[in-house]
């Protein structure tokens, strides 16, 4: 007989209000397990989704010259580049230590091209990539299938009358004297090539909106500046991706570029995920104390249902540590078993609801240090919660406790 | 083996001061039998709890074998009972979901001795209380003599230089109330100290010395003509 068999006695003895204590707990921890499951995996979707919702990276040469602005940035124009970007650049980014955590590279040739007597903005791109980055965007038609088809902007295709299936021709402007300037560039075909619209974009409030976007290769010959690229837009694929050395891989890499970290999107994600996390550690928080509660209050209840017991074991010499050790035993056992079930119960919970909460393919990841946590959060909580009725046990009074007979 | 020394037990009842003791002086001296008596509220259970070291006088000494036992931190006091005192409670207070072996092993649980040797220690007890055979059976398929024999061996497990009794026979059938009487007459003639307190005049007789307690005083103290030959203590 050992003061832990005194305690096991007791947990099968009262196995109804044991059950109730650990029922407690576990639903406290299974809620917690569960919430923190959920979250990790929205984190990761969303930081995956966010990662793929655009650039957060950008890549231009380092020459000054005139500019045309894209997208809020000012880019050097290609036709006075001195140290312009080509497509194997656009390859090397592939290449730096980082490149698993790069998402998406999209190459850009930007330049004013003539449709229909008028000037428009036309930027190159690879269309794959380039859809991959801008998962928003809401295309009216279809996406281009091949390098004679594009897409309008917005407010370019209502100005231009502009729907999917009609067809443009596109051609450099024929005066300007920057075409007789460009830099090794061969003479743009003053017929130009017509172009199939496969789709228009819905207004979106950015400078897509006002921009045709044609196929790059399409773009780089009629400009007649094959292999080049005007900018690059990078997406890194990371919740908390080195974004920093990323870009000083970068500009390691092209060193005739600026390497841009757009902060701001960096910092949008980091606070998103951190907002989550946050919400489920207080939703946790607040429903372990309602599980502490009702341990505190059956425990409670408990001693004042063995006062007499107690006063036995007082009276045969046990100390009032040795009663707190055994209250206190109990509450860790049961505490245990509460947090075992909790832990596989908000496991089973996540893998079943996280779906209906993010798009996911995968079950929750089974993280043993989620169950180590969960069981040494459960069995935390229960002793806090018992050290209370174990005080009030160990105080008292044997005389007090016989008489209640 | 006891001095008790001008004690006074004072209770306060809703700020309302009850005395329970008043200047009560009595020694027992080691291996006597003595029986506290005398009717309800006149002091004697106090008396016992205060022998037990579980209840501190308002006023006045207890020592048990010199130690001056209320000088004693609440542990250290915890630790005297275990060692000194061996409790067999008016309704025995057997611990129900334990067997009987658990119940007599139950001083033993925070004595510093070997798994096996608590189990020999407390099987010898129980053969010595006659019921070998019975340590596996719970306390409600022992009958009520068998009962009290348990509480005994419980008291005494821990071989107690005093064993203090509060009514054992109070309720029990007067067959078993018998048995635990002569049990006890049995254990003082192997040099057993015993106080026990009855309201039963019949078992008073079993003891050497009846000490009558009256309004927190004692009254009379008295031996009996022939302790111990009463059919009581057979």
């Amino acid at each position: 007989m050992r003061l832990t068999d005194i305690a096991w006695n007791n947990v099968r003895r009262r196995w109804g209000k044991v059950t109730l204590v650990a029922l407690g707990l576990a639903i406290g921890v299974a809620t917690a397990v569960a919430l923190l499951a959920i979250t990790e995996t929205m984190r990761t979707d969303v930081a995956t989704r966010l990662d793929q919702y655009g650039a957060n990276i950008i890549v231009v040469p380092k020459a000054q010259a005139l500019t045309l602005r894209y997208g809020g940035l000012t880019v050097s124009s290609a036709a006075y580049d001195v140290g312009q970007l080509t497509m194997a650049d656009a390859r090397r980014i592939r290449t730096i230590r980082n490149a698993a955590n790069v998402s998406v590279v999209a190459p850009k040739l930007l330049g004013v091209m003539e449709m229909q007597g008028q000037q428009v903005l036309v930027a190159g791109v690879d269309f794959p990539e380039e859809l991959r980055l801008k998962g928003w965007w809401d295309l009216r038609g279809n996406a281009p299938q091949g390098s004679d088809q594009l897409v309008a902007g917005a407010r370019l295709a209502e100005h231009a009358g502009l729907k999917p299936g009609s067809t443009v021709v596109l051609r450099v402007p024929a005066p300007p004297q920057q075409t007789a300037t460009l830099a090794g560039g061969k003479a743009a075909s003053a017929a130009g090539q017509q172009f199939q619209v496969a789709g228009v974009l819905a207004e979106n409030g950015s400078a897509d909106d006002d921009l045709l976007f044609v196929d790059l290769g399409a773009v780089q010959k009629l400009l007649g500046r094959p292999d080049a690229v005007s900018l690059i837009e990078v997406s890194a694929l990371c919740i908390a991706c080195p974004i920093e050395d990323m870009v000083t891989q970068i500009g390691e890499a092209l060193p005739q570029a600026r390497v841009t970290a757009l902060r701001q999107a960096v910092t949008l994600r980091m606070e998103t995920a951190g907002q989550l996390e946050r919400f489920a550690w207080a939703l946790s928080a607040v429903v372990l104390a309602i599980g502490a509660l009702v341990v505190f209050t059956t425990m409670l209840g408990a001693v004042a249902e063995r006062q007499a017991e107690i006063g036995v074991f007082r009276a045969i010499g046990f100390r009032q540590s040795h009663i707190a050790r055994i209250i206190l035993t109990e509450a860790a056992a049961v505490s245990i078993a509460g947090g075992l079930v909790g832990w596989a119960g908000g496991m089973v919970a996540a893998t079943i609801l996280a779906p209906a909460f993010v798009q996911v393919s995968g079950p929750p990841v089974w993280d043993p240090g989620l169950a180590l946590g969960a069981i040494g959060a459960a069995v935390a909580v229960g002793l806090l919660a018992s050290l209370y009725p174990a005080w009030r046990a160990a105080r008292l009074d044997p005389c007090t406790a016989l008489r209640s007979l | 083996m006891i001095q008790l020394s001008d004690v006074t037990k004072e209770y306060r009842n809703d700020g309302i001061a009850v005395v329970a003791l008043r200047g009560v002086t009595l020694n027992v001296a080691e291996g006597e039998f003595v029986a506290l008596v005398g009717p309800s509220g006149s002091g004697k259970s106090t008396l016992l709890t205060i022998l037990g070291v579980m209840n501190p006088p308002t006023a006045g000494a207890v020592a048990i074998d010199g130690i001056d036992v209320y000088g004693l931190s609440p542990e250290r006091q915890a630790d005297f009972r275990h060692e000194y005192v061996g409790f067999v409670f008016q309704q025995l207070h057997l611990i129900p979901y334990l067997s009987a072996l658990e119940n007599v092993l139950l001083p033993l649980a925070v004595a510093r001795l070997g798994q096996r040797e608590k189990v020999r220690r407390a099987t010898e007890m129980l053969a010595r209380m006659g019921l070998a055979g019975k340590e596996r059976r719970l306390p409600g398929q022992l009958s009520g003599g068998e009962q009290g024999r348990v509480a005994v061996a419980r008291a005494l497990v821990n071989d107690p230089p005093l064993l203090l009794a509060d009514e054992p026979t109070g309720n029990l059938d007067s067959t078993t109330g018998e048995q635990v009487l002569a049990l006890f007459r049995e254990l003082h003639q192997q040099g057993q100290t015993i106080v026990m307190v009855t309201h039963n005049p019949k078992a008073a007789t079993c003891a050497d010395r009846v000490v009558h307690l009256l309004d927190g005083q004692i009254a009379q103290e008295a031996q009996p003509q022939a302790p111990g030959e009463s059919p009581q203590c057979a």
